[in-house]
């Protein structure tokens, strides 16, 4: 039986008024790639947020790799991580953005190198061998010198996934990473988290990509109005799906 | 009729009123240099020129004026690095979630950018009269450490923290501004590679908040520069305050001025190039191209550029006509 790598129960957030996650249950095993999808709003970017603790969850259990994400456990009481444990924690979780959120003041190197650097500790020579192999395998070996603003969308969003990969996450979180990419330039990403996949790397990805989901995801979640309307393998999601709002949602979107 | 689009002429607009108000503005110049330079008035019954450059000349390297500008520089360099460090300090508090915190900061803005820079310099002149010792300890309890604010407190003292203090509620705000301009985004990808709060600030927020941070900075350096002249109020030594000193026994009270207004006017210079480069240097991926320097934009002007980026120039131009 493989290990779980998230462990959602009953999570719920509201921002102000506004109940956007109604109590989420969901696992995710290790090595497995997840699926999120659902119409804007349904609150999965959110989800996935809470799961590297860039949004506090208001109730429900949330753990990662069996640790409680922004909480300690005293007996019945969850005491509040400090800012040094969150971000050890989070120094193992990898993200990957909608709009890339690359340091603009930095190359392409310097982008990749700077978390293994400067959090971890690693020593400079090391970390940058590292970052021009990452960089080879995202495909973008001759950028290393190029600034954001010199890359394309596509180009951007393969280097912020080498970011994230720096840190040798144990579980990967992408949030709509190929959304704000013109159509031509989807397939590189893709193509990158294709082989991330392969590799056996825990994926968590909220996307629109429907082709994706089908032929990477071992599992594709929908979510509408926060919460889980159906979830299970890509054919019975997305070919064969039960509830009604999965099959109004597949329709508009194909 | 159907002539070949290549071989036709291109006829550029042209712009008269360009060069009316070209004309205009050459013939005011010839005034002013004239006036300035070349003309003369008559005092006590003698022809003199009207501005008096070799007396300018003359004061223009003595002791007492260089060593008024040193302190000039000094005292600015003092206000602004204290200025900039209390900025950034604030402009942290005033981002606190904390409502201590963040209102304290607050009320600091609130007061020294709400009273006379003027009346702040005299009051810390004066301070010593409030205070004639200072000693910091533990409330009703001993003193660990104590000045004694007669002898302590001299002009410049007074006059640094002054100033010093004074410019860091401008600067607050100035920080502020180039902190919220930074996208929320980019703390989140640093949160998410581990980064805490302190080095996401270090690192990520503030190197892109220089970009709005530092031109009303270089602003604020050349205000000092000049309000600097306010210390002469309190009797410290600067640019104005030895220049009022030689014209009170000489008399000569326009080229003196003259005197002060060109060494501030060579500093303000200097510092502006220092912004320049100091803006380059932080538009590093910012920009696609790099704002040219001085230089190269002269040899553009000068058609001093590669002859075959000509050419295809030409080539562009003429595709489009």
């Amino acid at each position: 039986m493989p290990d779980v790598m998230v462990e959602a129960a009953g999570v719920r957030k509201h921002f102000g008024l506004n109940e956007v996650l109604k109590g989420i249950d969901m696992t995710v095993d290790a090595g497995e790639v997840v699926c999120l999808i659902g119409p804007s709003g349904s609150g999965k970017s959110t989800f996935l947020r809470c799961i590297n603790h860039l949004e506090h969850i208001d109730g429900g259990t949330l753990t990662v790799d069996g640790e409680l994400v922004g909480y300690r456990r005293h007996g019945d009481r969850l005491h509040e991580l400090r800012d040094k444990e969150v971000c050890a924690r989070r120094a193992s979780i990898g993200m990957v953005f909608q709009h890339f959120n690359l340091f603009p003041n930095m190359t392409a190197l310097g982008n990749i190198t700077v978390g293994p650097i400067r959090v971890k500790g690693e020593p400079r020579e090391q970390v940058r061998d590292q970052a021009v192999a990452l960089l080879r395998r995202v495909g973008l070996a001759d950028k290393a010198d190029a600034y954001p603003n010199q890359l394309s969308g596509g180009q951007k969003q393969r280097v912020a996934i080498a970011r994230a990969l720096a840190m040798q996450p144990k579980l990967m979180l992408f949030d709509e990473p190929t959304s704000a990419l013109d159509p031509e330039l989807v397939g590189d990403v893709l193509e990158v988290m294709r082989g991330l996949a392969g590799d056996g790397l825990t994926m968590v990805v909220v996307t629109h990509e429907l082709g994706f989901a089908r032929e990477v995801g071992d599992r594709v979640v929908f979510m509408d109005d926060g919460v889980i309307v159906e979830s299970g393998s890509p054919t019975e999601v997305l070919a064969h799906p039960r509830e009604e709002r999965t099959k109004t949602f597949l329709a508009r979107i194909l | 009729m159907s002539r070949d689009a290549s071989e036709m002429k291109v006829v550029p607009v042209r712009h008269p009123g360009r060069w009316v108000a070209s004309a205009v503005v050459l013939v005011l110049v010839a005034m002013l240099v004239h006036s300035l330079f070349f003309s003369t008035t008559v005092r006590s019954g003698q022809r003199q020129p009207r501005f008096q450059w070799h007396i300018i000349d003359s004061y223009f390297f003595t002791a007492t004026v260089l060593r008024g500008l040193e302190v000039t520089i000094e005292i600015t360099a003092i206000a602004m690095a204290g200025g900039i460090a209390l900025g950034v300090l604030l402009a942290i508090m005033r981002l606190s979630p904390n409502p201590i915190v963040s209102g304290s900061a607050w009320v600091y803005v609130w007061f020294f950018r709400g009273t006379p820079l003027l009346v702040q310099l005299i009051f810390w002149y004066y301070a010593a009269y409030l205070f004639p010792s200072f000693s910091i300890g533990l409330p009703f309890g001993p003193a660990l450490f104590h000045i004694n604010l007669n002898t302590t407190l001299t002009p410049f003292v007074a006059a640094s923290f002054g100033f010093a203090i004074n410019e860091g509620a401008y600067m607050a705000e100035i920080v502020r501004a180039g902190i919220l301009s930074v996208d929320e985004g980019q703390t989140e990808a640093a949160q998410s590679i581990g980064m805490s709060r302190l080095m996401t600030l270090r690192l990520i927020v503030l190197p892109q908040a220089m970009r709005v941070i530092i031109p009303p900075t270089g602003n604020e350096t050349i205000s000092m520069l000049k309000n600097s002249a306010l210390a002469s109020v309190v009797t410290l030594g600067e640019l104005l305050f030895n220049v009022q000193e030689i014209y009170a026994t000489n008399y000569k009270t326009i080229p003196l001025l003259m005197v002060a207004s060109l060494w501030y006017l060579i500093v303000t210079s200097v510092l502006m190039v220092g912004q320049f480069y100091l803006e380059r240097h932080y538009a590093r991926g910012s920009a696609r191209q790099r704002p040219p320097t001085f230089w190269s934009r002269l040899a553009r002007n000068l058609r001093i550029r590669p002859k075959s980026q000509n050419a295809s120039f030409l080539a562009a131009g003429r595709a489009h006509a």
